[in-house]
């Protein structure tokens, strides 16, 4: 626009009749507020001019569609008025040229800006016309050596555009990881092949991304911040003079928007101050309400009762000068608004919450009114959690005159004011008008949403962060700080540990065998008041989606997903529970063992295939449930009974056990300098003070930031040493079984090893899975293993135990058992029935062991499978 | 020192109405530093008027009052006209002004508002209602403290002795009123708003209903049922970050009633469907603007976090000099009121014993997950259908600042909200049971539990209080996600045989006398207890809990020896959950003796104390054959 002929807006055309009027009041206006808010009335960014000559003449020129012929315009208008008023001229501008063949920057319409400053609108156009036609402005226009600048700003249009438009032209950003940017070249000017998009597609938005402003140009980019109101419509103004140049013959609904995001001054809620009004701001947070659709009235429109003459009126800080006499025909009181004449647009209220993660403790969420307006109406839905760019504005509480008289406007009902009002409280309003949405999600701990992640650490705590991995006892220092509370246990401490890091996720399903669990499932089980219930305490408290249910209060609903029907709407809606909650995080169930076989049963889809499938009511899907599971379960006699295998002590089915990669026992160890150390941890915690706890161990911010980074960056792989050690271990483990005539591992354990020594690798940070790694894991493994699958019987670790429910030698014992009765009845020679407990009595008398009840039932049961004899009540019957 | 109030009022409302356009800047701190000097001094702190005492219509507007209170909600900051410029349409001067403490700006000239001179600044406001539970002794004290000196009341001297004459009343009230608000408790929807009647019914000597004087169906949100007084929007002007949600407060600061902002909210209820002025709906606008006659506004000075709301204590613990003179008698006193509660608890010393150790017990540290400290107990042994439950309640009301008694009945359990939940539509926190100050106990009464079935919400009540027994935390329900709050709530649970809900520790009841008259017995036992000794007991219950205590490196060994020595004899004896209760009973022992460390023959008598507990269940497990 720095030349004549780059100011052909089509305001300058219908202006044509009339070109003195905005000279000479901005003549005499000095250059004040006033000029940058108030003069909007002549802008043409209005499809029709609203000076009292230009509406004589054409009352209704605000057929847009008649833009591309203006002649007809005046032949025509008059005619279609009473068409023009059924049809609701409700919406945006846009809405009215649709369907008009037309293309350039002159033919495509200007879509109103409410979210710059929802009533002072235009002011693009004013700042346009003002540097065009006003006497002191057209000397920044042609002269760039002047500096003139927009009242109360150092921004000059023409520079500020130049240098904008500089940046879309010359801006690449090779490294980009921005998800926005996908298929796109990233050695070619970034934002000219999204204008090429803009083009292709047809949706006039152009993001840009504040933080490659900052990079390319630190002034622009502080001056965007400082006066958006200002500059982003000066963007505007850059964006489409580059388009239409570009593409001359594209057409777009109306003209491009800048909508510039992530304005690095991001903002917690909390930090808002007087001093961010009127700036441009990034704020995250989760939008708790939206309201309904809200029109606003942009431009109402009168007419006159007597003589049918109708003008416009712009709609200016909330405010309506309602004309008292008609121009025409000087009838006092005459004019009456027509609603679907007016023009509206769109605005949605949205209320938005402090993300509970940005909170100090101890306090409630702080909530910030946000508008949304056009096409970002709709955008959002409560709970989601979103990034919002916008500006905060400041709006007076006080004049319920204001009020009043817009109520007025949209229901067309006077009201009185109120004459007591003279006083003002003193307290504003504020909201943020937003300009750009950016739905976030959750933080989580996983490296799937990377782009929500990478902000998530300064340079500064990254640093620490590697300084910590690079200690060779890192391991030990991260696990000794986990629930330091809770004394010993180092190993289910150092399991704990790795399940918080998780494995790699791997990705098989071209193969056909589909996702491949990276998340590794861990149970404890023990005497009651062996503090799992803490560890599972701080584990929740630790992880950001972490959920904590307990076997007992939880149905399999609970767990899983149900379909309620929504109150309001009457639909149906899925409702996720804990295990769907927990995606991505982990799930932390207490009391294992006292859930219903039922609850239990489905989780065995998610701790294997990591998904959920629900057919309820009519909705069939299957929800990912990518969540680690850690488990507590108590034995079933109220003590942990060191004779009986893990299965027997917590009667839970083998096929979910199995599916845990780690399963520790916590028990007494009841040896005299554990109990000694046990003491002093204890009587220490409770006379230390709490600063020198602190310095013990590290603190549990440090952990939640190290594991948060080791997700979301460490993908370590197998090198190729680790898959050799792998292969030997799990080598050795089939051998250790094979010599006894048992199978003591199963390809689920070697998938455990895996993950365990990859969870390892994240640990160190390194991006390669060592022998050391496959070292610790083996170890780990062979300790739990170690606890809760040795037989007790024969003191041998034997894997049956956890796979098949049952130990080798017992199964073996059993058949001996019920080939001794089988025996025993064969010698008695051919009687056809027998007394039950003779015979039982028979069989304990022969036997060298001692023979229970059960065993005998037991031996029974398999001859009775083996078709051999039935018992029939108290009488066993030969077959 | 009647003067001196004045003069304080004076200098205030000089301070509220103009600011000095051409003086210093710091002049503001300094005058304000003045004032917290001035406020230091006892003396002359009790001649501010309180809020808790005074009803509101008793006090001028724009003085200098007090408020003890409880941060129930923070709502969200709010910016100001901090300095804004007023026109004399006459004249046409122009007159800079403050418009810190003050909700409404001058009237009668026309304010400038786009000058540059205005400044917008930020300040927060909170939501604060009298301290929940607070004993009725509390109040009585701390109000006779403020008439001892009747001038004080500078806007209507006449009003003291009437006030007197009421709390007689009260006294008499006493007896009766929470019994019967007890039993309202279950019937009615406490938390329902908008029954006008009720409100009248359930607080007829209130003060808030003196001070509105009408009843109101606005819900003010207290956390516990049947409570009064007045609530107030405390404005805040500096460091709000170091205040806290469920921190009690006392706090000093300007009264504004200025019924324009009344008129504000009535006003804007007309035009119910404004459709610019949507950001508020019509519930958020009850509920941040009320009329100020019923919530007045408060804009705070100065105000100090209190540790304790007991009117027998210095407000700061750390001001020792009269405690450290209460410590040197303080075995003869622990003496007097294990004795008292020996009587009360029908003859059984080791039960009392062990109330005393409850009743010192808080919360001192948290590591990591897990509170330090807590000692809930549970009581058995109740008698089930008798008021044996609500009698022990009284005894312990009359002995502690803040209480509540929770029938947990099956109707109250799944009806009452316990968590508080945020209402989005009125964007506030409504209040729930368990939203309670520090040190508060909450007695559980499960004798009233009765067969029957838990709905959802009685399930997560029972859940909310375990929490709130093992972890010492409340999880706020904020409807999309749950917020934790850390809590320091002494837990007494009466029950008739095991309590359902997770205790520290349980003594199991066992009467030494059976009198025929539970009820005459127990008020005789109070009726003999002289005044003085009774406010000798409350403040040896408040102080205890501020001591601090540590195990000498000797005692530390002793105790890993004992430990030791008892696992290599018999290693179920004794688990490391016996242990930490070990400790705790053992510090609480040295405490309640006032001692700041821990002794052997503490030690040990912890142990003979905790063998007499556990035989005492070891035997009930006999006489009831299989009771777990």
């Amino acid at each position: 626009m720095s030349s004549p002929s780059a100011t052909p807006t089509k305001g300058k055309r219908t202006r044509g009749s009339n070109p003195p009027t905005p000279w000479s009041e901005d003549a005499l206006t000095p250059p004040s507020r006033r000029r940058r808010t108030d003069d909007a009335s002549t802008s043409d960014l209005q499809p029709m001019p609203t000076s009292p000559v230009t509406d004589m003449r054409s009352p209704a020129v605000q057929d847009t569609s008649l833009f591309s012929s203006p002649a007809q315009s005046r032949h025509s208008a008059p005619l279609n008025e009473i068409d023009m008023s059924s049809p609701l001229t409700y919406g945006t501008p846009s809405s009215r040229v649709e369907g008009t063949p037309r293309s350039g920057l002159r033919g495509t319409p200007v879509r109103q800006r409410p979210d710059l400053g929802s009533v002072r609108k235009a002011r693009q156009v004013d700042l346009h016309s003002d540097h065009a036609n006003g006497p002191e402005a057209p000397a920044s226009e042609h002269s760039v050596g002047q500096k003139l600048v927009i009242w109360g700003t150092d921004v000059n249009v023409g520079t500020c555009k130049e240098k904008f438009q500089r940046f879309l032209q010359r801006f690449i950003d090779p490294s980009s990881t921005d998800d926005e940017n996908a298929g796109l070249d990233l050695n070619e000017p970034l934002y000219m092949q999204k204008l090429e998009e803009i083009n292709v597609v047809g949706d006039p938005v152009l993001n840009v991304n504040c933080e490659h402003l900052q990079s390319f140009d630190a002034d622009l980019y502080r001056q965007l911040i400082a006066y958006p109101q200002e500059v982003i419509p000066t963007f505007d103004m850059a964006v489409n003079e580059l388009f239409f140049e570009r593409f001359p013959d594209s057409v777009i609904e109306h003209q491009i928007q800048v909508r510039p995001y992530n304005a690095l001054k991001t903002r917690n809620m909390r930090n808002l101050n007087p001093e961010d009004i009127d700036q441009l701001i990034t704020i995250s947070g989760m939008v708790i309400r939206t309201s309904q659709l809200i029109p606003e009235m942009q431009e109402a429109f009168f007419r006159c009762q007597v003589c049918a003459f109708s003008t416009r009126v712009e709609v200016d800080r909330g405010r309506i000068a309602e004309p008292a006499v008609c121009r025409n025909c000087n009838t006092t009181h005459s004019m009456a608004l027509i609603h679907n004449r007016s023009i509206f647009s769109d605005k949605q209220m949205i209320k938005l919450q402090e993300s509970p993660e940005d909170m100090p403790a101890g306090q409630t969420p702080h909530t910030t009114v946000v508008y949304a307006h056009n096409d970002l109406v709709d955008k959002v839905q409560p709970g989601d959690r979103v990034n919002i760019t916008g500006e905060q504005v400041i709006t007076f509480s006080r004049s319920s005159r204001v009020q009043h008289k817009i109520l007025r406007i949209y229901r067309a009902v006077p009201i009185r004011l109120n004459p007591r009002q003279s006083n003002v409280k003193s307290v504003y309003k504020t909201h943020i008008d937003a300009i750009h949405f950016r739905k976030t999600h959750e933080k989580r701990l996983h490296g799937l949403d990377e782009e929500a992640e990478e902000k998530l650490f300064t340079e500064e705590r990254v640093r620490t962060l590697r300084e910590l991995a690079a200690k060779p006892d890192v391991y030990e220092r991260l696990s000794s700080a986990l629930a330091p509370s809770i004394y010993e246990h180092e190993d289910i401490k150092k399991g704990i540990l790795l399940q918080l890091f998780g494995g790699t996720r791997k990705d098989f399903s071209q193969t056909g065998r589909g996702g491949f669990r990276a998340e590794i499932n861990i149970l404890l089980c023990g005497d009651p008041g062996t503090s799992k219930s803490q560890l599972l305490q701080y584990v929740y408290n630790l992880v950001p989606r972490g959920q904590y249910t307990s076997g007992k209060g939880s149905s399999a609903v609970g767990l899983t997903a149900y379909v309620m029907k929504d109150p309001e709407t009457r639909q149906l809606v899925l409702q996720t529970g804990a295990l769907v909650l927990s995606d991505n995080g982990i799930c932390c169930i207490d009391e294992f063992d006292k859930m219903s076989d039922s609850t239990r049963s489905v989780l065995h889809e998610v701790m294997e295939q990591q998904t959920l499938s629900i057919a309820k009511a009519g909705i069939i899907c299957q929800l990912n449930a990518r969540t680690s599971v850690l488990a507590a379960a108590n034995p079933v006699e109220s003590q942990w009974n060191p004779k009986k295998t893990t299965i027997e002590n917590i009667q839970l089915p083998h096929t979910l056990l199995s599916r845990f990669d780690l399963i520790f026992l916590m028990l007494d160890p009841q040896d005299e300098a554990y109990d000694r150390r046990l003491a002093h941890h204890l009587v220490s915690l409770y006379y230390q003070s709490e600063e020198q706890l602190e310095e013990e161990f590290l603190d549990m911010a440090m952990l939640k930031d190290y594991v948060a980074y080791a997700r979301s960056y460490i993908e370590p792989r197998l090198s190729e040493e680790a898959s050799q050690a792998l292969i030997k271990a799990y080598v050795d483990m089939r051998k250790i079984g094979s010599g006894r005539g048992m199978v003591s591992a199963y390809p689920r354990q070697l998938e455990s090893l895996i993950r365990l020594a990859e969870a390892h690798a994240k640990v160190r940070f390194s991006d390669k899975v060592e022998t050391i790694d496959v070292e610790e894991a083996k170890r780990l493994h062979r300790e739990a293993l170690k606890q809760s699958a040795t037989d007790p019987r024969t003191g041998f670790v034997d894997i049956s135990i956890l796979t098949t429910g049952m130990s080798a030698t017992a199964r073996k014992r059993k058949e001996e058992l019920a080939q001794a009765l089988k025996r025993l009845i064969q010698s008695k020679g051919k009687v056809p029935t027998m007394k039950y407990q003779q015979l039982f009595d028979d069989l304990r008398a022969q036997s060298d062991v001692a023979i229970t009840k059960d065993m005998f039932e037991e031996a029974l049961q398999a001859l009775t499978d083996e078709d051999y004899l039935t018992v029939t009540g108290k009488t066993v019957r030969l077959l | 020192s009647t003067q001196f109030y004045k003069w304080l009022n004076h200098l205030m409302s000089l301070h509220v109405q103009t600011k000095p356009s051409n003086c210093s800047p710091d002049w503001e701190t300094k005058v304000l530093e003045y004032f917290k000097e001035k406020l230091k001094d006892n003396e002359a702190a009790s001649w501010v008027p309180s809020l808790n005492d005074v009803p509101v219509h008793y006090l001028k507007a724009n003085s200098l009052v007090k408020f003890r209170c409880f941060i129930q909600d923070m709502f969200d900051p709010e910016f100001y006209m901090g300095v804004y410029e007023t026109v004399d349409p006459s004249s046409k001067s122009k007159v800079l002004r403050s418009g810190k403490y003050k909700d409404v700006a001058e009237c009668g000239h026309q304010v400038d508002l786009n000058t540059k001179n205005a400044v917008t600044l930020e300040r927060q406001t909170f939501y604060c209602v009298p301290i929940p539970g607070e004993s009725p002794w509390v109040k009585e004290i701390s109000f006779s403290y403020s008439c001892s000196n009747p001038a004080r009341v500078v806007p209507s001297t006449s009003y003291a002795p009437c006030r007197h004459k009421r709390s007689y009343e009260e006294d008499e009230d006493m007896e009766t009123q929470p019994h019967k608000q007890k039993e309202q408790l279950g019937t009615t929807d406490i938390h329902g708003s908008g029954d006008p009647k009720r409100l009248e019914t359930e607080a007829p000597s209130s003060l808030s209903n003196a001070a509105s004087g009408c009843s109101s169906p606005l819900d003010l949100n207290f956390p516990l049922p049947g409570e009064k007084g007045p609530a107030c929007l405390v404005k805040v002007y500096e460091e709000w970050e170091l205040f806290k949600v469920n921190d009690i407060l006392e706090v000093y600061g300007i009264l504004s009633v200025d019924p324009v902002l009344s008129v504000i909210s009535e006003d804007k209820d007309s035009s119910l469907v404004d459709p610019m002025d949507c950001t508020e709906s019509v519930e958020e606008q009850r509920v941040h603007c009320p009329p100020a006659s019923l919530v007045p506004r408060l804009h705070m000075l100065y105000a100090h976090r209190l540790q304790h709301n007991n009117p027998l204590l210095p407000p700061a613990a750390s001001e020792g000099q009269s405690s450290s003179g209460f410590l040197n008698d303080v075995v003869s006193v622990r003496g007097e009121l294990l004795g008292y509660l020996t009587h009360v608890l029908l003859g059984d010393a080791l039960a009392a014993e062990y109330l005393i150790l409850h009743l010192i017990s808080t919360v001192y540290a948290r590591r990591d997950v897990l509170p330090l400290g807590k000692f809930t107990l549970n009581l058995s042994g109740c008698p089930h259908n008798s008021t044996y439950t609500e009698q022990l309640y009284r005894v312990i009301q009359q002995l502690i600042p803040s209480s509540f008694r929770l029938g947990m009945s099956l109707h109250n359990m799944n009806n009452l909200r316990l968590v508080p939940r945020k209402d989005y539509t009125a964007n506030r926190l409504l209040s729930g049971v368990l939203q309670l100050a520090p040190n508060t106990s909450l007695f559980l009464d499960e004798t009233q539990l009765e067969q029957g079935q838990l709905d959802s919400t009685g399930v997560r009540n029972i859940t909310a209080l375990g929490n709130l027994i093992s972890w010492q935390k409340v999880d706020y329900d904020f409807n999309y996600h749950q917020m934790e709050f850390p809590c320091n709530i002494n837990v007494l649970i009466a029950s008739e045989g095991k309590s359902l809900l997770p205790c520290d520790c349980h003594v199991r009841l066992q009467p030494q006398l059976a009198p025929p008259n539970l009820e005459q017995y127990i008020s005789t036992i109070q009726v003999s207890l002289s005044p003085s000794l009774l406010n000798k007991f409350r403040i040896y219950l408040s102080l205890l809990r501020t001591l601090d205590y540590s195990i000498s490196e000797e005692v530390t060994k002793a105790v890993e020896d004992d430990f030791v020595e008892m696992r290599k004899d018999d290693p179920q004896s004794i688990s490391a959950e016996d242990l930490h209760r070990l400790l705790v009973v053992a510090r609480l022992l040295s405490l309640s003796v006032g001692h700041t460390t821990l002794s052997r023959d503490r030690w040990m008598r912890a142990k003979h104390l905790e063998t007499l507990r556990t035989n005492r269940t070891e035997q009930q497990k006999c006489v009831n054959g299989n009771e777990p």
